[in-house]
């Protein structure tokens, strides 16, 4: 079976692949977890031609919400043209028509896994996460009905404890990724892989961030200046990796999350994790005019 | 000329706990039947009885894990007020983490046996909302010292530890927010019986310093004995008797309660 097979192209009044049925129940959903920040809604997954885990979820969400004027960007661990990320990106085109960019600022729609881009989204943008692990109370409670009843009595207690440990065992919170954020000052949530870095663009933003789970069936969002909290000790600060310093091989850009490359003789190499900001920071410096916009951080720091 | 004299001031002072005509059944076994009982402020409450009469039954209703089909619950105590048992799943929550403490018989109960000791204490501060680590790791440092557990073993699991050790974690959990009401489940039950003399003179020395009010269930005579200022005899769901501890000890009046006493004896 082929891909062909299971679509069609895209037609004036049909388009994205899933149904009206399909799409009206996406679209209640998104109003739902809009309506009650951070707070996970569980919804009707449907069946895209891509294996669950892969973000199904994400590419719902994405194609109830684009029409073929929409331009979309895709990335996946901040690069648009790794093959996960083309291939979502070349899918969302064939099935709704829609225009494709990798210019974060000219795209209305980002799909994305693992990061959140450098530049700061805007109040027209929206941001889907694909979410692989929706449930920030798993490790303290693999009971899920026991967990839904905790995020009721915002019974958050077992997460500060294991951040507690973190802090006894090695001495400082060891949780890298998808670290659990307090939406709205009420709801605990895993805001996707993303490093620490990117959880505080999530915070007052003017985009709104939907964020999916296919294979969970949960969705949850943060809408447009919403209070994006890291769960914190009071006199242990929140920390981000600390790239602020580093500096990009291929574009020389400095102050951004990079991707590290192991070198042959034990060395490391970095290189700017959004590729797109690498790309649009060389053709700025081959003369090709300025096309980088304002970044959530500036010399390495996030202003408060 | 005449005299006035004041009441006696126990008459002045209300019940700190009262539970009233309590039933629970399970099935078909009627754990515990019409019971009723009171606290006083800073006094120990022994409940002593034959395996399976209904001790842990009414201990954890005492502790809001488990609601009767009939009864009443009060605790005199600022912002808490009315049945207890009609509070919803969160105020119950609320004012057992902050308000009331418990040891179980079983730690496994009341423990998280695979993280630090003084995470297990730190947690009950969590659940208050205190969120600088700084105090949380001196609250529950200071609270595991009261307990006198060996403060070389702060971070250590409880899975590690001594069955008399898992106690004493226990009893730091119940006793670090200061609760009013300290619930004790045959605290010393399956400990050896020099460990077992330790763990009831650290209570004992707890009661005197911080006039907590206790109820304490035991089928050991021997334990109720130590630290019980009354004593409340239960046999098939029901309380047979009730007296002042020496009253109990030196006259029973109830056929069961002579027998219980006579055994010991
Ligand atoms: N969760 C339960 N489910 C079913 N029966 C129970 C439960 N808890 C207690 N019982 C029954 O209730 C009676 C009283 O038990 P319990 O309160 O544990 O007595 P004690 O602590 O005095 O030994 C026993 O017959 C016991 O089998
Ligand atoms: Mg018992």
């Amino acid at each position: 079976m082929s891909l062909s097979t299971l679509t069609k192209p895209w037609e004036a009044m049909s388009y994205g692949f899933l149904d009206g049925s399909a799409k009206r129940e996406l679209r209640r959903k998104m109003l739902k977890s809009v309506a009650v920040p951070g707070c996970q809604m569980p919804y009707a997954s449907r069946e895209v031609p891509m294996a669950r885990g892969w973000g199904t979820g994400g590419l719902q969400v994405s194609l109830t919400l684009v029409n073929p004027q929409t331009r979309v960007k895709v990335i996946d661990q901040g690069a648009d043209d790794s093959v996960n990320a083309a291939s979502i990106r070349r899918f969302i085109a064939r099935v709704a028509g829609t225009h494709t960019t990798m210019d974060t600022l000219e795209a209305d729609l980002i799909q994305s896994r693992h990061r959140i881009p450098e530049e700061i989204l805007r109040e027209d943008q929206v941001l889907v996460l694909q979410v692989p692990n929706p449930e920030p109370l798993r490790p303290v409670q693999p009971n899920m009905s026991i967990a839904r009843q905790m995020h009721a009595d915002a019974d958050y207690g077992r997460m500060w404890l294991q951040l507690y440990e973190q802090i006894v065992r090695s001495g400082r919170v060891m949780q890298g990724a998808s670290y659990p954020s307090l939406v709205n000052g009420r709801h605990v949530m895993t805001p996707s892989p993303i490093p620490r870095w990117d959880v505080p663009k999530l915070h007052m933003a003017k985009h709104l961030t939907i964020l999916s789970a296919g294979r969970e069936k949960r969705i949850f969002a943060v809408p447009p200046f919403t209070r994006v909290e890291p769960l914190v000790f009071s006199d242990v600060p929140y920390k981000v990796e600390g790239h602020g310093h580093l500096t990009c091989t291929r574009s020389g850009t400095t102050g951004f999350f990079m991707n590290e490359i192991p070198q042959d003789d034990g060395s490391s190499a970095f290189e700017v994790s959004d590729s797109e900001w690498g790309v649009k920071t060389i053709r700025a410096h081959d003369g090709e005019g300025e096309s980088r916009g304002e970044t959530w951080y500036k010399d390495g720091e996030m202003p408060q | 000329m005449t005299l006035t004299l004041d009441a006696p001031r126990i008459v002045e002072t209300r019940p700190l706990l009262e539970v009233h005509g309590v039933s629970k059944s399970y099935g078909t076994v009627q754990a515990v039947r019409n019971v009723s009982a009171h606290a006083y402020p800073g006094e120990v409450l022994g409940i002593v009885g034959e395996s399976g009469s209904g001790k842990s039954t009414l201990l954890r209703m005492m502790n809001l894990e488990e609601i009767p089909e009939t009864g009443s619950y009060t605790l005199d105590l600022p912002d808490v007020s009315g049945n207890l048992f009609e509070l919803d799943r969160f105020a119950r929550r609320m004012l057992c983490a902050t308000k009331i403490g418990i040891v179980y018989q079983n730690p496994h109960l009341g423990l998280l046996m695979k993280h630090s000791s003084s995470g297990n204490v730190a947690e009950r501060l969590l659940v208050a909302g205190e969120r600088s680590f700084a105090t949380l790791r001196q609250a529950a440092t200071e609270a595991l010292e009261a307990s006198e557990f060996p403060l070389d073993r702060l971070d250590a699991p409880p899975i590690e530890l001594s069955g008399g050790m898992q106690q004493r974690v226990q009893l730091a959990k119940a006793i670090a927010l200061e609760p009013a009401l300290l619930l004790l489940d045959e605290p010393t039950t399956g400990l050896d019986v020099s460990v077992q003399a330790l763990v009831l003179d650290t209570l004992k020395r707890l009661q005197q310093d911080r006039q907590i009010t206790m109820v304490i269930v035991s089928h050991d005579l021997g334990v109720i004995r130590t630290l019980a200022d009354r004593v409340m005899v239960m046999r098939r769901g029901e309380v047979v008797e009730t007296g002042l501890a020496d009253q109990i000890f030196q006259d029973p009046q109830h056929p069961y309660t002579q027998q219980l006493v006579h055994a010991k004896l």
